[in-house]
This record gives structure tokens, sequence and C-alpha cells, in this order.
């Protein structure tokens, strides 16, 4: 593949205004949704459709200078340290939601409950709130769902911890058949990879069932459910969209993309995938385990 | 020495002729403007979205003043006026400050570094094009039933939760479509400086602008992803029965404080620390003389960064926390001051002795230094958690607040268009009335903002549309410094347009004979497409403001 030599400036797009136009409708749909609004529903539905069409269409346009050599080693590290940075980014936007969990369990909980010099905290509010972790009973019960119990570490979370860890080793062994040019372990190696991550989404799934259906542990379960869902939630998320960009690189690798020198794309997967990885250690050990 | 000068005269002639043998020019029309990959058409596009923005923030400050010319209820009603002064901030620090800097940003980091664009061109793109869309989302709350959010910019649980209106849920998706395209703007900033130097150009080679961007940027990916944390968790909890800042719950109104200020801390250095680098360029150019202490200045700015991440809770002395936690968070706040009086005291060494001539921009430049120290040292005393007890939530803290963010950030940013605008459109402005419009500014921004410090150390309550008759002469005073402050801005507004369209032609490319400065190498106007081929090492360190070639 022959580079060109200068750094490649792309001419101009529509892709970033449909995308603003796309957002906007999806986010401002959803809104009126929320009060009510059956045309937000639609809006915010329309908006999804343009959002999707816009990521295919831009990342296809992206991969396709990418594969005519419009992009030299300069462009390649731009896009690096844009992946690199973005990943930080969501390393915060995760933080904000370890930095709850640790509020409540550290701090908000024990203080209703009288600890430090909070005891008339206690005595004026809920005096019969005892401060516990898991906690099951909130200070006021009557706005909330009260659980029956929580998910516990050593059931679906372990298996599931297993499968993310195998899923990072396969994407390891994908990368080292690439580095040696062997095609088919790449394409068996990112093929597992995906299958693992499609497991580990099922499996979340039927562990949100039993926790909705089983244990009446849900979103509005208090400060557990709150912290629970949202960080279970969001890590979810991200590995569905881990799993749509392995899929994607899987076809890349099946249409001879990628060699050994040049495959920011699928290395920039790969890091998305280990972070994702990383963040549901932190996610198993805090919210399941301790 | 001589031949070495011809060698660089004929490096700025060559940049001059390469810039159109392949490259394709602007479209035409306004899809120039909607497809745009340029740094120099973004960078426009940021401004004038800044300024519309500007002049949008300003007239609600107007009714503010309005409302607050004389006690009692006047002209507004209560609730209104709250949904002025939370979109006053809203729009001033998401709409108008952060974009007019990225704008900057756009224009001129490319230049100054000798790089032909942005690193992610079709990115940097997307960034600005979310602004107009999240502007209209903020704005549109205001028609809505039960009215725009009014519960200050801050956004305090349980205002902002329960008791809130609808709107508010606009409100936090609005916010949402300003951080990520603050995020995508600051890994693009990051990614261009890193990326796309010249080669042969050290990091601390860097003009002082650069650096701060490319720490402001640092602090941007780090704060703004837990400002989208913090209004997600409004989201869930006004729709989804989640109960973070829900004391019934388990969780805690005051978290939202401590996750608020955990972002709003770094976000007051994100508006500052562009603003530190755009003095630092505009000084040395007319004091004529190298800056002073170049290291010392880029090392003080990354402590500011550093810094900012651990003194949140300053602003929260009266939300009550343990003794222990008031006096960390007292000591690590004033602890700020050492590398910032680094800062003011390089800026004061560069002009001491320096043939200074006072052209518009080195006016803004300098009243700059002195009226952020003032707003500085009312920052510090806010800093005294004892002291704080009396300041806190009065007019004390918008008086502080305003000296550093308008006197600080909007002063840099009106000196940097005064600096740079003959170099973008080869026009220079009308020299005599923009003179004129910085003494009729900087007077009457004083009359507004200083006689708030007193009401403030009097005890007047900030957000609050009355007030005791005992306040009333200093609020007219300060109403009155408002409308001519106000009305400044249409002045400014002529003076650029009047530069844009009519002003006289400037052909020199160094439009201030004693700028040094890789942007003042290529030809005026900047061509659309400059530095496709980089800056040699020796044009570049010849360039250097600090490194003593003057």
């Amino acid at each position: 593949m022959q580079s060109r030599q200068e750094y490649y400036v792309p001419h101009g797009s529509y892709w970033p205004i449909m995308g603003s136009i796309g957002m906007f409708s999806l986010l401002g749909g959803f809104a009126s949704s929320l009060h009510g609004n059956t045309i937000g529903t639609v809006a915010m539905i329309l908006g999804f459709g343009v959002i999707i069409f816009m990521v295919f269409g831009w990342i296809g346009q992206v991969i396709h200078e990418s594969e005519e050599g419009d992009y030299n080693l300069q462009v390649d590290n731009s896009f690096r340290m844009g992946m690199g940075w973005f990943i930080f980014s969501e390393v915060m936007f995760f933080a904000a939601f370890f930095g709850a969990l640790f509020y409540a369990r550290e701090l908000s909980v024990p203080w209703l409950g009288g600890a430090g010099n909070n005891a008339f905290t206690n005595a004026v509010l809920w005096p019969d709130f005892k401060s516990v972790w898991p906690l099951l009973n909130m200070p006021d019960n009557s706005n909330f769902s009260v659980p029956k119990g929580i998910i516990h570490a050593w059931e679906i979370p372990a298996i599931n911890t297993l499968v993310l860890l195998t899923s990072g080793a396969t994407l390891t062994w994908a990368h080292w058949a690439l580095m040696n040019k062997n095609r088919n372990q790449l394409i068996a190696g990112l093929a597992l990879t995906i299958m693992l991550g499609i497991i580990f989404l099922g499996l979340q799934i039927s562990e949100y069932f039993e926790a909705y259906q089983h244990l009446n542990l849900k979103l509005s379960s208090g400060i557990y459910g709150s912290t629970f869902f949202l960080l279970t939630g969001f890590h979810g998320l991200h590995v569905t969209l881990g799993t749509i960009m392995l899929t994607v690189i899987l076809m890349r690798a099946i249409r001879g993309h990628f060699n050994k020198e040049r495959h920011f794309g699928f290395e920039a997967v790969a890091w998305y995938w280990h972070f994702v990885d990383v963040v549901w250690l932190l996610l198993f050990i805090v919210v399941y385990w301790l | 020495m001589s031949t070495t000068t011809t060698d660089l005269q004929d490096e700025i002639d060559a940049l001059g002729k390469s810039h159109d043998n392949h490259h394709h020019g602007p479209e035409k029309g306004v899809m120039r403007w909607i497809k745009t990959t340029n740094h120099k058409d973004i960078g426009t596009l940021y401004l004038w979205f800044a300024f519309i923005m500007l002049l949008t923030g300003g007239a609600m400050a107007m009714v503010i003043r309005a409302e607050l010319f004389q006690p009692g209820l006047q002209l507004v009603e209560p609730q209104f006026f709250n949904q002025m002064t939370t979109l006053h901030g809203l729009i001033m620090v998401f709409g108008a400050i952060m974009p007019a800097f990225v704008g900057l940003a756009n224009w001129q980091i490319p230049l100054m570094i000798g790089a032909k664009d942005m690193a992610l061109p079709r990115m940097n793109n997307w960034s600005f094009w979310i602004l107009p869309f999240a502007g209209a989302m903020l704005l549109s709350t205001l028609f809505m039933k039960g009215g725009g959010p009014a519960f200050g910019w801050t956004f305090y649980a349980p205002l902002s939760t329960t008791f809130a209106p609808d709107s508010t849920d606009f409100f936090i998706f609005a916010i949402h479509m300003l951080g990520f395209s603050s995020i995508m703007g600051a890994i693009n900033v990051i990614a261009t400086i890193l990326n796309m130097r010249a080669p042969g150009m050290k990091l601390m080679d860097m003009p002082l602008f650069v650096w701060t961007w490319l720490i402001t940027a640092f602090l941007l990916i780090a704060a703004m992803p837990v400002l989208a944390g913090a209004v997600t968790m409004m989201l869930t909890d006004r729709n989804f029965g989640t109960s973070f800042f829900d004391a019934a719950g388990g969780g805690d109104p005051v978290m939202f404080q401590h996750i608020f200020w955990f972002f709003g801390h770094p976000e007051v250095y994100i508006m500052i620390l562009p603003a530190f680098g755009v003095v630092s360029q505009i000084i040395p150019t007319f004091a004529r003389k190298p800056l002073f202490g170049y290291s010392s200045m880029v090392y003080a700015t990354a402590s500011i960064a550093l810094l900012s991440f651990v003194v949140w809770a300053h602003h929260m002395f009266l939300t009550g926390m343990p003794v222990a936690g008031q006096m960390y968070f007292m000591y690590a706040t004033i602890m700020i001051s050492v590398p910032t009086g680094v800062k003011v005291f390089n800026w004061v060494t560069t002009m001491w002795r320096g043939s200074l001539s006072f052209e518009t921009p080195m006016l803004w430049a300098v009243a700059f230094v002195i009226l952020f120290t003032i707003g500085g040292f009312s920052g510090l005393m806010l800093g005294i958690a004892p002291a704080d007890i009396q300041y806190h939530d009065t007019y004390f803290v918008v008086a502080h607040f305003h000296y550093v963010l308008v006197t600080g950030a909007l002063f840099s940013i009106i000196a940097a268009v005064f600096y740079w605008l003959p170099k973008w459109c080869g026009r220079m402005y009308n020299q005599k009335l923009a003179k004129i419009h910085f003494w009729w500014a900087v007077i009457s921004v004083n009359i507004l903002f200083f006689p708030q410090h007193f009401l403030g150390l009097a005890g007047m309550p900030r957000r609050i549309p009355d007030y005791s008759l005992q306040f009333a002469d200093f609020n007219m005073i300060s109403s009155i410094g408002g409308f001519v402050f106000g009305a400044s801005f249409l002045l400014l507004t002529y003076i650029i347009v009047d530069c844009i369209r009519n002003g006289e032609r400037v052909k020199e490319p160094r439009v201030w004979p004693s700028a040094k400065g890789l942007e003042w190498t290529i030809p005026t106007p900047a061509p659309y497409h400059t530095f496709d081929k980089p800056p040699g090492k020796e044009l570049i360190l010849a360039e250097s403001s600090h490194t003593g070639a003057h």
C-alpha cells in the first residue's frame, strides 16, 4: 500500500452536520417523549436512525480513504492520539459513577445512619434507619422498590469476569496472528472475541431479568439500585458498542484489510475492548464483590 | 548574520507563494461553512457563534441589571428573573467564553506551530456544528411550559431534580451536547499540538498560547465527562426513579455539589488558562522584549491545572464539611495563588524597562493584568474558609467571578481579536475608535462590578430580584455601569464589521512590526491554506518569542 507523502486534509463533508441534526433530533425527541409527547418518540427514533447512518457512512469513508492509501504515518498517529484521549474521557465518565458509589458507601449512607458526628441527622430524619451495605432498606422505603436480595459476585458475575478476561486473551491472540501474517487465526480470534462479547451480554441480560423479576432490584431501589444499574448498564452499553466495532473489524479482516505495519482500526478497537475489560474488573470488585 | 536573515526572508516569501499550487479554494455559498474542514473557516464560525451568544447572554444581563436598578419588584417576575440569571451564566460560560477560545485555538494553533491544519479536520467541523443545535436546545427552554431552568447555572439538586420545570430535561441534553463538542474539540487540540508541530519545534519552543491550550485541552478531557456524569444522574433521578441526590433513598444532594464542582473548578481554569496564553503573546510584542520567565510560565500553567482538581470543595464551605476538610481545601486553594503570582510578576517584568507602546491589543492586555489580579485577590479572600462564611452567596462572589471572567477571560478574547484580526482579514480596524471603545468599556465595567464588592460585603445576597433599601445606591450605580458597558458592545460590533468590510488594507506579513511568531511569517491576509511545507528550524527559532532573538 503506497501512502501519500503529505498530511491528508479531507475535503468538505456532510457527515458532521448530519450527525448534529441526528443528535438534536434524538436527544430533543427523547426529552419530549419523557413528558408524554408521541411526536418526540418519533423524532427520537428518526434521530437514532440518522446517527446510525452517519456513523456507518463516516467510518466507511475513513476506511475507504485508509485503503486508498490517503493516510501517512502522521495521520495514523493523529488517530492514535484521538482514540487514546477519547478513552481517557470515557475513564473520567465512569469515574463520576464510581465516585458516586464511593460517596454513597463511605459517606452518605453511614451519615444517614448516624456515623461520625451525624447522630442528630439520624435522630431527626429517619431514626429507624440502619446503615448497612448492600442497602436493602432505604431511609424511607415508601417511594422505592424494596429489593429482596442482590446479585451475588460468585454466580453469573464471576462467570462474566472469566468470559471477558478470556475475550481479552483471544483478542491478543488475534493481534499476534496479524503480526505473524496468519489471516485465518486473525479471523478466528476476532470471531471468538465477538462470541464471548455476545455471551457476556446474554448473561448480563439474564442477570438483569433475575434482578427485576425475582429480586425486585430495580433502578428505583434506592442508591444501591441506582449505582448498580448505572455502572453495570453503562458498562454493558460499552460492551455492546465494542462488539459492534469488533464485528466491523472482523468484516474488514475477512476482506483482507490490515497488515503488519498498518492496522490502526484493529488496535483502536482492541484498546477500547481492553478498557471495557478493566472497567469490568473494577465493577466486579467494588459493585459485586466487596 | 545578514545572509541568514536573507535566507529566512526568502523562506517567508516562499510561504507566500506556495499556497495555491494543488489546493482547491473555499467552496461557494453557504455549503462552504457547513461542510468545511478548514481550520480558519471553523475558527471563524466559532468566533461568530461565540459573539452572538455573548450578545444574547449580555441582553439577559441587561434584564437583570434593569430589575436591580431600584429596590422592589420592578420589571419582571421573580421566576423569570431566576431564568435570566441561570441562562445568562450558562450561555456566557458554555456559549460565549469557551467557544471563543476554541475559535482562537482553531485559527491560531496551526499557524503558530507551522501545521497545515488541525489534526482531525472532519471531527473539527463536527465539534463546531454541534454548538448551534445545543445552543438552540438550551434557549428553547425559555419558551416551554413552566419556563426555562431557574436554579442557577450550578443547577444544584434538589432544585434541579425534584423542584425543576419539565424543560430541565432539554437543558440536560443541551449540556450533554456542549460537553461532547468540547471533548472532541479538546482531543483535536491535543492531537494537533503533539503531532502536527513543524519538525524541529520542540515543546519548549512553542508559543505560550499553544502551551496554555495544550493544558486547557487536558483539563477539558478530564472535567467535561464528569459533568456529563452529573447531568446523567440528574436525568435518571428526574425520570427513572434513581436516588443519587435523594437522601430518602440513601443518596445525598450534597453529592451533587461534589460532583459538580469536581468539574466546576477545573472549568474556571479552562476559561482562564487560554487567556493567560493570549496575554503572554501580546505583552512581549508591545513591550519589545522577550517574555520574561518562559519556562516558569509553562510550569506555572501546569501547576495551576493540576491543583485545580484538588480544590473543588472551597465552593462548598457553607454546605457543611468536617473542619479538617475545610482546612485542607482552604490551604490547597490558596496555594494556587503561587503559580498565578508567578504569571502576574512575569507579565509585569516583561513590561519592565521595555519600549512600551499602547496599541489597542496592548491596552486590553494591560487592563487584563490589572483587573484580573483584582479578581484574583478577591478570590483569595473567598478562599479563606472562615471569611467565606460572610462572603458566601453574596454579591462579593458575583463581583469576584465577573472580574476574572469579564475583565479576565473576555478582555483577553477582545485583546486577541484586536491582535490577530488584521492577520485574519488583511484589514486594519479604526484604531482611534478602538481605543475610544477600550476606555469606554474599561471605565464602565468597573462602575458595573466594583460596587458589587461593597454590596456583597454589606450582605446583599446574589440571585434575588429584590433587596433592602440600604443597597439601593450602589445597585443603581452598578446598573448604570452595566447599561453603559452593554452599549459598548454595539460599538465593538461596528468596529469589527467596519474593519472586515471597509478597513484599510494591510499587506505586511508582520502586521505589528515588533511581533514574533510563525503566524507573522505567512502573508496577510492569511491564505486559505498555509504551511503546506512546514517552516524550517532556523525560522522557528528566529520567531520564537522567548529565546532572546528580539
